[in-house]
């Protein structure tokens, strides 16, 4: 028959020799590695007292980001929604009257903006797709919650607090 | 007259046969595809339009059989006729392409980038000729153009920083309506759609202006910030209508009627013009007997999440356990987009931060 690959090697099939047959050479060979490794340097870390350095591309969770005046940036133009591949985010739009130039950059603003944490896969493409530098993925871990209804993020849980006004929401 | 000579054109060395009298565009569009050069201000519906925008410059390398030299400059294929043995070079003819990339960039000078607020964003003329032709950066240094905001009626929103002068809404006006109350004021830079002394617009048929405008400079109010046209879902519908043809494309997203437009061919022109009242004022799906969802094509955004030909497949196991499986989540509980209780379709013009909050206390 005609062989597959090269590499296959033939089974050795002498009988054991004496020094193999009281198998203490192995049984010595095979504690030296045990004991070398107590003195190697770990492969883990203690993880909550010890954390590792996150990766510059590490992508966390999302924040809306405002303006140095502390405009909100985001105008609903939907190219993150349209770009999430998990369909994640939804928003309204809603005008701006006048006398709210202070809370919003431009003349049309989400007024509601949702992301679905429980459908984001944290592609990081909302933030690529975004036109007005308005969300991005920060370095947070998502963190975990017992309920379902905890994992929809709403516009106000986004948002990056006023540097003006820390104490407004 | 009754026999019409056939000419012999060469298009990007497609030959056809067309009747005498047709333009170039017309001659291309007739074969289709990618040798069509884009339009911005022809409109075949309507009479005296085209020549304006250069667009759809192309360069005739033979004028015809009798006379075989080369037309001296581009030439405008909206507003030239054939020849017999004419032939054209359109994709093929690098002098096209670049002055087709000069024009879009012209074009683009006083544009203001505002595509992310603008509602015509996805099904804009302008968009895809810059996406196809444009360059991705402007070397213009200076303010773009600015107007006085101008109010033209409680229908009609006028955005006039994003005109490009096309001229498309001034025909519609003359040729749909017995009077035309807008036109072109000022000359030059300072040329701006405008009704004088502030009339508004409401002939019955100025609606159509928002369908024939390649840009949004002309956009719907009652549709205004309201969605993206690429969230909602086009239909083709119609209703006895005793003043147009009833014949429309409603914008759908679940059972709300976004809005409604005329129904758009491949050149993005309208189908049959429909009224005002068709337009602004039939809101809901009870109004219109639907016909089923609207040919897209599949390299529009428009056509993003809609899965046609999809067969949903049963689920069994509410007969396996014996009892409707629980729902762990029920989205409209939580969620505040899209609540059941606040339609965004029904207010009047677009929304405003007292909408959600009056909804908030019921």
């Amino acid at each position: 028959m005609e062989k597959l690959t090269n590499r296959a090697a033939p089974v050795n099939r002498d009988p054991i020799t004496f020094g193999e047959k009281i198998y203490l050479p192995a049984i010595a060979k095979g504690l030296s590695i045990t004991i070398g490794h107590i003195f190697k340097k770990k492969a883990t870390v203690s993880y909550p007292e010890e954390k590792r350095p996150f990766s510059p591309v590490f992508r966390g969770l999302h924040i809306l980001n405002r303006d140095e005046e502390g405009r909100e940036r985001c105008t609903a133009c939907g190219l993150c929604a349209v770009a999430c591949p998990a369909e994640a985010i939804t928003m309204e739009a809603a005008e701006r009257k006048p006398g709210e130039e202070h809370l919003y950059r431009e003349e049309k603003y989400a007024a509601k903006y949702e992301i679905n944490m429980l459908r984001c896969i944290f592609c990081g493409y909302c933030e690529e797709a975004c036109p007005k530098d308005a969300i991005y993925l920060s370095e947070t871990i998502m963190p975990t919650n017992y309920t379902r209804a905890s994992f929809i993020y709403k516009k106000e849980d986004l948002l990056i607090p006023d540097p003006k006004n820390k104490e407004a929401k | 007259m009754s026999e019409q000579p056939k000419f012999k054109v060469t298009i990007d060395n497609i030959t056809i046969e067309v009747p005498a009298g047709t333009t170039i565009l017309n001659a291309a569009r007739m074969i289709g595809g990618d040798v069509t050069p884009p339009a911005m201000c022809y409109y075949s519906k309507l009479e005296g339009s085209g020549g304006k925008c250069r667009t759809c410059l192309v360069e005739v390398s033979k004028g015809s059989e009798k006379d075989p030299r080369p037309m001296p400059k581009l030439v405008a294929s909206c507003r030239t006729t054939v020849m017999d043995g004419m032939e054209v070079k359109n994709i093929t003819s690098d002098k096209v392409l670049d002055a087709r990339k000069g024009v879009v960039e012209m074009l683009l000078i006083n544009h203001p980038l505002d595509c992310p607020v603008c509602d015509q964003a996805g099904e804009c003329h302008l968009q895809d000729l810059s996406y196809e032709h444009g360059a991705s950066g402007t070397r213009y240094e200076f303010d773009r153009r600015t107007f006085e905001k101008e109010d033209i009626g409680e229908y009609i929103q006028l955005h006039m920083t994003r005109c490009i002068l096309c001229y498309r809404c001034v025909f519609t006006a003359d040729q749909l309506t017995n009077k035309r109350e807008h036109g072109i004021l000022e000359r030059g830079d300072h040329a701006e759609i405008s009704t004088l002394l502030g009339k508004s617009l409401d002939n019955e048929f100025i609606g159509n202006v928002i369908d024939v405008c390649p840009v949004g400079a002309l956009t719907d109010k009652t549709f205004r910030f309201k969605n993206r046209v690429w969230f909602t879902k086009p239909v083709d519908a119609h209703r006895d209508c005793p003043t147009c043809s009833g014949k429309v494309r409603l914008w759908m997203r679940g059972d709300e009627v976004f809005r409604v437009t005329a129904r758009k061919d491949k050149w993005g022109e309208v189908e049959e013009w429909i009224c005002n009242d068709c337009r602004f004022h039939k809101k809901e799906v009870k109004d219109w007997v639907i016909e089923g969802p609207s040919r897209i094509d599949r390299h529009s955004v428009i056509s993003q999440g809609h899965y046609v030909d999809t067969v949903k497949q049963p689920v069994y196991i509410d007969r396996v356990i014996g009892k409707n499986p629980k729902l762990l989540l029920d989205i409209h509980k939580v969620s505040d987009v899209n609540r059941p209780d606040v339609d965004l379709s029904k207010i009047e013009g677009p929304a405003h931060s007292d909408d959600f909050k009056k909804n908030k206390d019921n």
